[in-house]
């Protein structure tokens, strides 16, 4: 039997500031997080959430999600005492590319230095398993425990397997999420050189003028629990996840599918799993990278799933005020996603002006919007996809 | 050559390196043992490449093994400075 699973726990470190409310409050407000054509953490103080030790120990990639973890958790009401014992709960995080900063800085001590300078800390800090590891160890969660790496769907595919650790019942509570810290020379010049990041360092998802993504970081956490559990401890249900749907392209290494093949049934999959009808999505969380090929092919794969309803329906992209999280964007779209359900609210995407010719559904344009209630609770989905040809999509419903 | 250094400058440099991995000043003694400062092997081989940068003594991982408190470590790179 299959288990209800609901999000109890909600954390974010993002471009807009630390926390999950601020991430809400000021993507409604169409605040934007970019700055000099790049999504930092600017207000994040590593020391403000761990030890010294921990910190020393960690890539900033595993300290945003410690961070994340941390607030999720005390939302959940776990930071005294957990109410599970740790070997019921499980911990997945992803990442596009793990401790990238920590690889860079030792090749160059390899290279100036030799190998006697290089630091012991080198392989715990760069792991891309380190921050689901890190996790863990600070909160003692001994169940089931690793990351995803699936490129910029890594956030959204931990905490679809997350779901389906509770749904099956081999977890009675799962910390999910992704994490991402890659904004440093090597990465933002290699996604530069492959000609994906805007050459004019604006975000504008879905606008005729887009021109690649804005290189982000940042990570989102949530704490997914088995509902009957939950609802014996009496935790406040912030929404719950219902539906899980994932593909291939099996088609270029980095452009999507023309026709959107694979990120539809990924749509039309996780709406099977939530048996929720089309007609019934209340908002899209899209992709919405900003770059050529992503909006248009994403745009092609709504019509597919949503058909005369397509453009009716308020799709925006977070990416629009915080930029591309690469593999934290999942995690981070799925936290604002399950916020802007519980208030009813689509979020706008910021910047979009300029209609782009076949772009023609509604992507929330200047500021937000209220969510239409379809004589039921709001559901979302929140899509991802990732270079390989990774699609994820996830159905979140309102709390009840 | 790396000059001479008195063994109070040994210690002192010692505990600064293990406030900076994170330990709590005060609880740093000649007579601490790093199991109980949680100092595990990882620091100790940052805390070798500290001491061999700044005072030209090598230390072996072979010797760490045998090493089980900060005045261990000050006695080791005293005798090998000198």
């Amino acid at each position: 039997m299959s288990r209800d699973v609901v999000i109890t726990g909600l954390g974010a470190v993002t471009p807009l500031g630390v926390g999950a409310p601020t991430l809400i409050e000021r993507w409604s407000a169409g605040d934007s997080g970019i700055a000099d054509g790049l999504g930092r953490c600017d207000d994040f103080e590593p020391a403000d959430h761990m030890s010294r030790c921990e910190a020393r120990r960690a890539d900033r990639f595993t300290q945003l999600a410690v961070a994340a973890a941390e607030e999720a958790l005390a939302q959940a009401g776990w930071s005294e005492d957990a109410p599970y014992d740790g070997t019921e709960v499980g911990c997945v995080i992803g990442t596009g590319i793990g401790g990238i900063a920590t690889i860079e800085d030792q090749h160059v001590i390899l290279r100036e230095r030799g190998r006697e300078a290089m630091s012991p800390l080198c392989v715990p800090q760069m792991m891309p398993n380190a921050a689901a590891g890190a996790i863990a160890m600070r909160h003692d969660l001994r169940g089931e425990c690793y990351g995803t790496v699936s490129a910029c769907a890594a956030g959204a595919q931990a905490i679809g397997a997350g779901m389906r650790m509770v749904e099956r019942g081999d977890a009675r509570a799962c910390l999910v999420g992704g994490t991402e810290a890659g904004i440093t020379p090597l990465a933002v010049a290699a996604f530069e050189k492959m000609g994906a990041t805007s050459k004019l360092g604006v975000s504008r998802p879905f606008d005729r003028r887009r021109d690649g993504f804005v290189m982000g970081e940042g990570a989102g956490i949530m704490v997914l629990e088995d509902a009957d559990s939950a609802a014996e401890r009496d935790a406040t249900p912030l929404g719950r996840v219902v539906g899980y749907g994932a593909t291939a392209d099996a088609h270029h290494v980095t452009a999507p599918h023309p026709e959107g093949d694979g990120a539809a049934r990924a749509m039309q999959a996780a709406l099977r799993d939530a048996e929720v009808e089309p007609g019934e999505v209340a908002y899209v969380n899209a992709h919405g990278t900003s770059t050529p090929l992503n909006d248009r092919s994403e745009t092609v794969a709504l019509k597919r799933v949503f058909g005369d309803r397509a453009g009716s329906i308020p799709v925006s992209s977070l990416k629009s005020s915080i930029g591309h999280l690469l593999g934290a964007a999942g995690a981070v779209e799925a936290v604002a996603t399950t916020l802007a359900l519980g208030e009813a609210v689509a979020p706008p995407t910021i910047n979009y002006e300029e209609p782009d010719e076949g772009l023609d559904l509604d992507y929330v344009p200047g500021s937000s919007r209220p969510l239409e209630r379809n004589g039921r609770a709001p559901v979302a989905i929140s899509n991802s996809f990732g270079f390989g040809g990774h699609n994820v999509v996830l159905c979140f419903e309102a709390p009840e | 050559m790396p000059e001479t250094k008195s063994k109070e400058q040994i210690e002192q440099r010692v505990t600064d390196a293990l406030v900076e991995f994170g330990e709590e000043r005060e609880n740093i003694t000649p007579s601490a043992r790093f199991e109980d400062l949680e100092v595990d092997s990882l620091d100790l081989v940052e805390l070798a490449q500290i001491v061999e940068e700044e005072y030209g003594v090598e230390i072996k991982d072979s010797d760490l093994e045998h090493v089980q408190t900060v005045g261990d470590v000050v006695e080791m790179i005293a005798q090998r400075s000198s």
